[in-house]
């Protein structure tokens, strides 16, 4: 015990106030023992009372198989459930005109475009933005859905059927299955036949330091221009990317090129038909387009 | 108390019971202001909701309403979008100002005339008298034995408060709807509107409990503005006080006129207790100022009732400043200095924001732009090199027509720009319709072609012009290199 603190025993009758004190002390400075006014006494007893009601009424305790009910039948699943219910009653003018328009006429209507996109921007965040982040910026072997590059096609019906097939999706039959041979790890070139291609695509695509050669112009046409064109400007019914441009899924250093050029293989996206409804990838769809790639 | 009372006080109850105040019924000059103020704000409350105003086919009719579905604020002739919240701080601060004036000039005059916890304790404690009787009558009933007709005023005196109290939560919600079919809607029980239904039913029973059961106790419990207002108030501050210098030493009349006819000083109060009795906060003002008195005045009018009847000069207890008590008890003359460094500030701050605020609503304007630029990514590298940087745009149209805009930029010279689902007309030019009070939001990209520019952002400004008018609102914004 503190020496400044005097014992209990202290407890007086203070002459100004005429009110008791609790007998604690400190440098000379007495502490009044004011009774609470009983209306705050009530208060809290009230709020005592209606926490029990409240266990009694709601799910509130654990027990062993699981937990108590409550008594009004309240559960926090049924009440998603019914907000969700009314979000879909609030939702639901819009998504039956979304249902009944066709693509290619949403985006001139201008009250239903901006319902679409709203709803594809809340579909886009749940289910794209982990891959093509939160503003489908894209990152390395993720596309950016913002600019004009596309691999299988920018057009309505092809990102409509990429978002219903994925890529390289083998669970669908409809998926996007083409893929970039390993033309490295599967003995098709040699390490200086793959650094020569490089060399010739980086000068293909007017990149600092590319090397154009006539080796490397032939080993181009034998081996790349199939799917990637003669000219090199890709493909979009294999998505196979335009070499020519300036943007580089994986990048445009020598190195990653080698790489890929040795390695093959592309990205993998999921077939969302079966996990989302029609009128989500329709909205997601006219979302993507908007972004401003669309072609 | 006794010696023994004094060493060991015995233990105290856990709680202190309210003591029951029952305020007298006092007539006089104070108490027909309050009539007055009573009778003018509670008529304002009840009957605003019903006052129409024209706006036009595409806004509601009503003078004041405040539309959450529509995110809209009307007030007679001035309609507030959600982006022009400040007028409503503008609102709060000069409310702020106003009451540090009034209390710089003379005290807590806002709690005992226009604050609605004194009005409604005021109107309650109306019908408790008319039903119950005046204090005495209360107090006596409250005392004794309970017969059935103590029992059947408390009943009626209830049922009235109850009624009054869901008059005041019925009114409450029809400044948040349209008024008369709300009360169409709620007097004929139709659905959807369950909401008003429970904001009545808590309105009405914190009115019943505020104004009925509280009463001085949210004043002295709950109201921050006591404690507020003790440090806002100073020396030449008008407060509801007691003049001591004229009042002490208190004597019966007997002896004061004895003493007078001797000439010895004697002082005026007679002690009669009346300014007690009708203090609706149980103040004895002549203790000095307190956190009690709510400074309604009612107690000036019992002192000038009893100063009449013996003879003396009334208001012994007046509006007046501690300075001035001092100052006659020293023989000097009062002074009264409503002009004060802090009052001329209060005035002219209430001035200047007064004036700011009606300037700015002189000039405003009804057609608003909003631009936020794509945070993510902030810039768009494009295939043939070319730079592009994504801005959504909304357009405000606050009138009652529909209206169209055309979007120019500058700042970014040979910008492309285009909005999405946007046709440029025959000249090129981007229009946008927007309906009668409504906003239109757009997706407008920017592309700045050709050679690779420096990294880094260049201002660049959306103009939004009215076609008809002309009028134009300009936005800046940046656009970012990578």
């Amino acid at each position: 015990m503190s020496t400044r603190q005097a014992h209990s025993d202290a407890a007086r009758i203070d002459p100004h106030s005429k009110t008791r004190t609790t007998g604690h002390e400190w440098d000379g400075i007495e502490e009044l023992d004011t009774p609470l006014p009983r209306w705050w006494v009530i208060t809290f007893y009230a709020t005592i009372l209606w926490s029990i009601g409240y266990f009694i009424a709601y799910p509130a305790l654990p027990t062993l198989s699981g937990g108590t009910q409550g008594l009004i039948g309240w559960h926090s699943r049924a009440s998603v459930a019914r907000d969700m219910e009314q979000l879909s009653e609030i939702r639901g003018p819009v998504l039956e005109r979304l249902a009944n328009a066709p693509l290619e006429e949403i985006e001139a209507r201008p009250q239903l475009l901006s319902a679409v996109r709203a709803l594809g921007a809340a579909a886009f965040a749940n289910n794209c933005a982990g891959c093509h982040g939160a503003g489908a910026q894209g990152a390395k072997g993720y596309p950016n859905l913002n600019d004009d590059d596309w691999l299988w096609g920018g057009k309505l019906a092809d990102i409509r059927r990429t978002i219903e097939h994925g890529v390289r999706w083998d669970a669908d039959k409809e998926t996007r299955s083409e893929t970039m041979p390993a033309f490295g790890r599967d003995g098709m070139l040699d390490a200086k036949q793959i650094s020569i291609v490089a060399d010739q695509l980086r000068a293909m695509a007017k990149l600092p330091g590319g090397k154009a050669s006539a080796q490397g112009a032939k080993l181009f046409d034998d081996n790349c221009s199939v799917c990637h064109g003669v000219d090199g400007k890709g493909n979009h019914d294999m998505g196979a990317p335009n070499l020519t441009d300036a943007l580089w899924l994986f990048g445009s250093d020598k190195e990653t090129i080698a790489s890929r050029i040795a390695n093959g293989g592309g990205g993998v996206m999921p077939a969302w038909k079966d996990r989302l409804d029609e009128p989500t990838i329709k909205a997601l769809t006219i979302y993507v387009h908007t972004l401003g790639g669309g072609e | 108390m006794t010696s023994a009372d004094m060493g060991k006080a015995k233990s105290s109850s856990l709680y202190a019971p309210r003591k029951a105040i029952y305020p007298k019924e006092v007539e006089g000059e104070f108490r027909r202001i309050k009539w007055g103020l009573l009778a003018f704000t509670l008529s304002v409350y009840y009957l605003l909701p019903f006052v129409r105003w024209d706006r036009g086919p595409s806004a509601p009719s009503q003078a004041v309403l405040v539309d959450f579905p529509h995110r809209r604020f009307y007030f007679f002739f001035i309609e507030i979008w959600p982006q022009e919240v400040y007028y409503l701080t503008g609102l709060l601060i000069l409310a702020a100002l106003v009451l540090f004036l009034m209390n710089a000039l003379a005290g807590r005059v806002w709690c005992g005339y226009l604050c609605p916890q004194t009005v409604w304790t005021d109107l309650y404690l109306a019908a408790e008298r008319w039903i119950e009787g005046d204090a005495r009558e209360r107090a006596r009933k409250d005392a004794g034995p309970r017969s059935t007709k103590i029992w059947r005023e408390k009943i009626a005196k209830h049922a009235l408060w109850l009624a009054i109290a869901w008059w005041t939560g019925g009114a409450w919600v029809l400044y948040f709807a349209d008024a008369p079919t709300l009360v169409y809607k709620l007097a004929t029980f139709q659905p959807g509107i369950s909401e008003a239904y429970i904001w009545i039913g808590i309105l009405t029973f914190t009115t019943y409990m505020l104004a009925g059961h509280m009463r001085e106790q949210v004043c002295l419990y709950m109201c921050p503005w006591p404690r507020i207002q003790a440090a806002l108030t100073d020396e030449y501050a008008l407060n509801v006080t007691y003049r001591y210098d004229r009042g002490e030493p208190r004597m019966s009349l007997k002896q004061a006129s004895a003493l007078r006819l001797a000439g010895a000083p004697a002082g005026d109060c007679v002690d009669c207790g009346q300014c007690v009795a009708v203090c609706p906060t149980g103040v004895d003002i002549r203790k000095g100022a307190s956190l009690g008195c709510v400074q309604c005045g009612l107690c000036i009018d019992a002192c000038d009732a009893v100063m009449a009847k013996i003879g003396r000069s009334a208001r012994l207890i007046a509006y007046d400043t501690q300075m001035n008590c001092e100052r006659r008890g020293k023989g000097e003359a009062p002074v009264y200095k409503p002009l004060r460094a802090r009052t001329i500030i209060y005035a002219a701050l209430i001035l200047a924001i007064g004036a700011l605020m009606t300037l700015r609503l002189a000039t405003r304007e009804d057609a608003a732009l909003s631009v936020l630029h794509d945070r993510n990514p902030l810039a768009v590298t494009l295939k043939d090199g070319s730079i592009r940087n994504a801005y959504t745009i909304r357009f405000a149209n606050m009138s009652a027509e529909p209206r169209r805009f055309l979007l120019e930029t500058s700042g970014v010279e040979d910008a492309e720009v285009e909005i999405v689902g946007v046709e440029p007309d025959a000249e090129g030019r981007m229009i946008v319709g927007v309906g009668a009070d409504q906003t239109r939001e757009t997706r407008v990209l920017v592309t700045w072609r050709g050679a690779r520019r420096a990294k880094g952002q260049t201002p660049i400004l959306f103009t939004s012009k009215e076609l008809e008018s002309d009028a134009s609102v300009t936005m800046r914004d940046v656009f970012v290199t990578p």
